[in-house]
C-alpha cells in the first residue's frame, strides 16, 4: 500500500495543523486577559504591540482564532491525514488540497488584518447592523470556501475508492469524516447566504439597510451545526482510534455509523434553539426546533455508551476486573489517552448544561449570560480542543518523525487543562445562572457589577491561569518535539480500532441517498416556512453602524 | 437488521424516556405556568422609530416618562428604546429616572433598538430574586414579554448582547416599590 506509511499529502496535513496551533496559541492567550479584566485588572495596554487595544478586540480575536481557525484548519489537516489511510488509497487530486489550503490561508490573512487594525470589533457572530471592514467578511467567506474545496478533494477520493471496491463497506473513519464534511457543506450555506446577500453588499454601501432578524436566522442555520463540525472529528478519535490506543475494540461499529448519519440529519434543523428569545420568530417554530434538538441528544447518548463500552473492553483486555476496576487499568500514563479521556469527562458536564440551553423556556434563565461560555468551554474548549491536543500527541510525532519531547509534560498538560476548565466553567455557570451576569462583557467596567460576583470571578480567573499554564506546557512539548534530534525509534501508525463484532454493518448504513434525502427534507420542514415568512416580510431598514 | 447489545438498547430507551420527562416539564412550565418566550409582534423601521411624524409605532416617539403607562391598577406597559448605550426610560447613568412600579404589578415590556442589536435580562440588583425576562432586542423588530413582580426591590435591566465599546455600561434600573 504505502511505503513506510508516508504520503505526499502529509506535508499539507502538517501545514494545516501548524496553522491551527499558531491560531490556538494566540487566540488562547487572549483568554487570560479576559479573565483578568473580569476580575478588575485591565491589561489590554500591554497588547498594543500586536495591535490589540481593547477587551472586545481581544475577544473577537479569541473567538475567531479558537472557534473558527484552530478548529477548521485542524480538522482539514486531520482528515487529509486520516481519510487516505482509512481508505488505503492516496488522495485522488492532491492539488485540490493545496488549492484549499491556499484559499483558507488567503481568507485567514484577509480577516486577520482588519481585526488587528481594530476595524472588525464585531466578535465572531458579526451580527448586523454592526459593521466591520468588508474585508473581514470576505476573508471569512474565503476560509469557508476553502474548507468546501478541501471537502471536494475528499469526495473525489471517496468516489474513486467506491469504484475500486464495489460492494465493500466504507471503512468507518473515512465514512465518518466524509459525513462530517457533507454536513459542513450544507450547514455553511446559511452563513454564505447571510454574507453574500445581507452583509457584504451592504458593508460596501451598495444597499442602505439590512434585515438583522433574517441575518441571525441564516447565521444560526450555520452556527449550531458548526458545533458538530468541531465535535464529530473528536468523536471519530473517540470511537475509532482511542479504543485501539487503549488496547480494545470498538463496541458496536454499526451503531457508531448510525450515530454519524443521525448527526448529518439532525445537526442543521435545530438552529432556532439559539434564537428562543428572538422577537421575530413564532413560538411554534421554536418548539419544533426544541424537539429536534432533544432528538439530537440521542446520538450523543449512544456515543457516550459505545465509547465507554469500548474503553471498558480495553480495560478488561488489560486485566481490569470488577465493576469499575477496569478504569484504573486504562493507559492513563499515555498523554494522548489521558487528555482524551479527561475531555470526555468534561464533555459530560457540557452536555448537561447544553441540554439546559436547549430547553425552550428554561433557556430564559441563562440565555446570553456567562453560563453560555461556561457551557461551550466544556464542549468546544474541552471535548474538542483537549481531544485535538490528545490527537496531536501521536500525530505530531508521526508527521515530524520525532519522538514526543516529554510524556510527563503531556500528562501535566492534560490534568491542568482538566482542573483549570472545571474551575473556570464552574465559576461561569454559577455567575450566569444565579446572578444573570451577561456574557461577552467587559465586566471590570460594568456599573451594575455586584460584590457577590467576586469570589466566582476569581475562581474563573484561577481556572484561566491554570489553563494558560496548560497551554504553555502544550506548546513547550510541541516545539520541543519539532526541534528535538530524537528520531522515532518505532514507526507510528494511525490507530484504527477493530469492531468487536466482525459482522459488517448493514447496507443502509453505507448508502447516501436516503440519508441525504432525509437531511434535506428535515431542513425544508424546519426552516422552509420560517425563512419564507421572514423573506416575504423582508425588513431591510437597518443601516450599517461602524464599531470602533 | 443489525445486532444491538441488550444493555445498549436499555440505555437508549432510558435516555429517550428521560428526554420525554424533560419535554413534559417544559410543556407544563410553558402552558400551565405560562412561562413563555417572545413572539412576533411588529416590524418597524429603526431609523424613524422615535420620530413623531414618521414612526410606524408612535408610542415609541413619546417622551420617556409617557412610555410607562398604567393600564389599570397593578397592570403596566413600558415601552423602552434601546440604543448605544442606554435604555430609555430607565438609564440612571444618563440622568434618567428609574422605572418605578408597585409590588405585585404585572408589567408588559415592549423593547426595540434604534441602532445595533441589544439584549435584555432583568436581574435583581443584589442577587437572589429571579425574573424570566430575557429577550433579544433587534432594530426592526419589537420584543414583547410580560412579567409579574411580586417582591419589592431594585432590579437591573442589563444589556446582554454586545453592542460596541461601552456595552458593559448599558443598563437601566427598575424599582419595585411597596405600596
Amino acid at each position: 500500500m504505502f511505503t513506510n506509511d508516508k504520503l505526499s499529502t502529509d506535508k499539507l496535513a502538517a501545514w494545516n495543523i501548524g496553522v491551527a496551533m499558531v491560531a490556538l496559541a494566540l487566540g488562547g492567550s487572549m483568554g487570560l486577559f479576559q479573565k483578568l479584566e473580569h476580575a478588575g485588572t485591565n491589561l489590554y495596554n500591554q497588547l498594543n504591540f500586536i495591535g490589540i487595544n481593547s477587551y472586545y478586540q481581544g475577544l473577537t480575536l479569541h473567538a475567531v482564532l479558537n472557534a473558527l481557525v484552530w478548529t477548521t484548519f485542524f480538522i482539514v489537516g486531520f482528515f487529509t491525514f486520516a481519510i487516505p489511510r482509512s481508505l488505503g488509497r492516496p488522495l485522488k487530486y492532491p492539488q485540490i488540497q493545496i488549492a484549499a489550503f491556499g484559499l483558507m490561508m488567503a481568507g485567514l490573512i484577509m480577516a486577520a488584518i482588519p481585526i488587528l487594525m481594530g476595524l472588525a470589533n464585531v466578535l465572531y457572530t458579526f451580527y448586523p447592523p454592526m459593521k466591520a471592514s468588508p474585508f473581514f467578511y470576505i476573508g471569512l467567506v474565503l476560509v469557508v470556501v476553502g474548507s468546501w474545496v478541501a471537502g471536494y478533494g475528499y469526495y473525489f477520493t471517496y468516489g474513486a475508492w467506491r469504484k475500486e471496491n464495489a460492494g465493500q463497506r466504507t471503512p468507518f473513519i473515512a465514512l465518518a469524516a466524509i459525513i462530517t464534511m457533507v454536513m459542513w457543506q450544507i450547514a455553511t450555506l446559511g452563513v454564505a447566504i447571510e454574507l453574500l446577500w445581507l452583509v457584504i453588499p451592504w458593508s460596501f454601501g451598495l444597499v442602505a439597510g439590512t434585515d438583522p432578524q433574517l441575518a441571525r436566522t441564516f447565521f444560526w442555520f450555520f452556527g449550531h451545526p458548526l458545533v458538530y463540525f468541531w465535535l464529530l472529528p473528536a468523536y471519530i478519535s473517540w470511537y475509532a482510534m482511542l479504543p485501539k490506543q487503549a488496547g480494545g475494540k470498538l463496541f458496536s461499529e454499526p451503531l457508531a455509523r448510525l450515530v454519524f448519519w443521525l448527526f448529518l440529519v439532525l445537526s442543521i434543523p435545530v438552529g432556532l434553539h439559539h434564537q428562543y428569545v428572538d422577537p421575530g420568530i413564532s413560538a411554534g417554530w421554536k418548539v419544533m426546533h426544541a424537539i429536534l434538538t432533544y432528538s439530537l441528544f440521542l446520538p450523543s447518548m449512544l456515543t457516550a455508551f459505545t465509547v465507554v463500552a469500548s474503553l471498558e473492553n480495553a480495560g478488561r483486555a488489560r486485566g481490569g476486573t470488577g465493576l469499575l476496576g477496569w478504569v484504573r487499568k486504562l493507559p492513563w500514563g499515555d498523554p494522548s489517552y489521558a487528555s482524551q479521556n479527561l475531555a470526555m469527562i468534561l464533555f459530560a458536564f457540557g452536555g448537561i448544561s447544553g441540554l439546559t440551553n436547549a430547553s425552550y423556556n428554561l433557556n430564559l434563565a441563562v440565555h446570553n449570560t456567562i453560563w453560555v461560555p461556561g457551557h461551550f468551554h466544556l464542549t468546544l474548549g474541552s471535548a474538542v480542543t483537549l481531544t485535538f491536543i490528545g490527537i496531536s500527541y501521536w500525530l505530531v510525532p508521526k508527521l515530524s518523525g520525532k519522538q514526543l519531547f516529554s510524556r510527563t509534560l503531556g500528562l501535566w498538560q492534560a490534568w491542568t487543562w482538566f482542573i483549570g476548565m472545571l474551575l473556570m466553567s464552574n465559576g461561569l455557570h454559577i455567575l450566569g445562572l444565579n446572578f444573570g451576569v451577561p456574557r461577552r462583557s467587559a465586566l471590570g467596567f460594568a456599573p451594575y457589577a455586584q460584590e457577590a460576583w467576586n469570589p466566582l470571578l476569581i475562581e474563573a480567573l484561577i481556572g484561566g491561569i491554570i489553563l494558560t499554564i496548560s497551554g504553555l506546557l502544550f506548546y513547550v512539548n510541541i516545539v520541543g518535539t519539532l526541534v528535538s534530534k530524537k528520531k522515532l525509534t518505532a514507526p507510528i501508525e494511525m490507530p484504527v480500532a477493530e469492531a468487536l463484532n466482525p459482522e459488517p454493518a448493514p447496507a443502509f448504513l453505507d448508502t447516501w441517498r436516503p440519508w441525504l434525502a432525509l437531511t434535506i427534507a428535515l431542513i425544508i420542514i424546519a426552516y422552509g416556512p420560517i425563512l419564507f415568512d421572514l423573506i416575504s416580510n423582508l425588513n431591510m431598514t437597518a443601516p450599517p453602524i461602524t464599531i470602533r | 437488521m443489525m445486532h444491538i447489545d441488550r444493555s445498549e438498547r436499555v440505555f437508549f430507551i432510558a435516555s429517550a424516556v428521560l428526554l420525554v420527562v424533560f419535554a413534559l416539564a417544559i410543556g407544563i412550565s410553558g402552558f400551565v405556568y405560562g412561562i413563555q418566550v417572545p413572539q412576533p409582534f411588529a416590524k418597524v423601521n429603526p431609523v424613524t422609530i422615535a420620530d413623531p411624524e414618521k414612526s410606524d409605532f408612535p408610542t415609541f416617539a413619546l417622551p420617556a416618562a409617557e412610555r410607562i403607562r398604567e393600564l389599570a391598577p397593578g397592570r403596566y406597559e413600558v415601552y423602552v428604546l434601546a440604543q448605544m448605550w442606554k435604555f430609555s426610560p430607565g438609564s440612571v447613568n444618563y440622568g434618567e429616572p428609574s422605572i418605578k412600579i408597585p409590588a405585585g404589578s404585572q408589567v408588559t415590556f415592549y423593547f426595540t433598538s434604534r441602532d445595533v442589536q441589544h439584549g435584555l435580562k432583568i436581574v435583581s440588583a443584589d442577587g437572589g430574586r429571579h425574573t424570566n425576562v430575557n429577550m433579544m432586542i433587534l432594530p426592526g423588530e419589537i420584543s414583547r414579554l410580560t412579567a409579574t413582580f411580586d417582591e419589592p426591590g431594585t432590579y437591573h435591566m442589563i444589556c446582554h448582547e454586545y453592542c460596541g465599546a461601552a456595552h458593559q455600561t448599558m443598563y437601566g434600573v427598575l424599582e419595585v416599590v411597596n405600596q
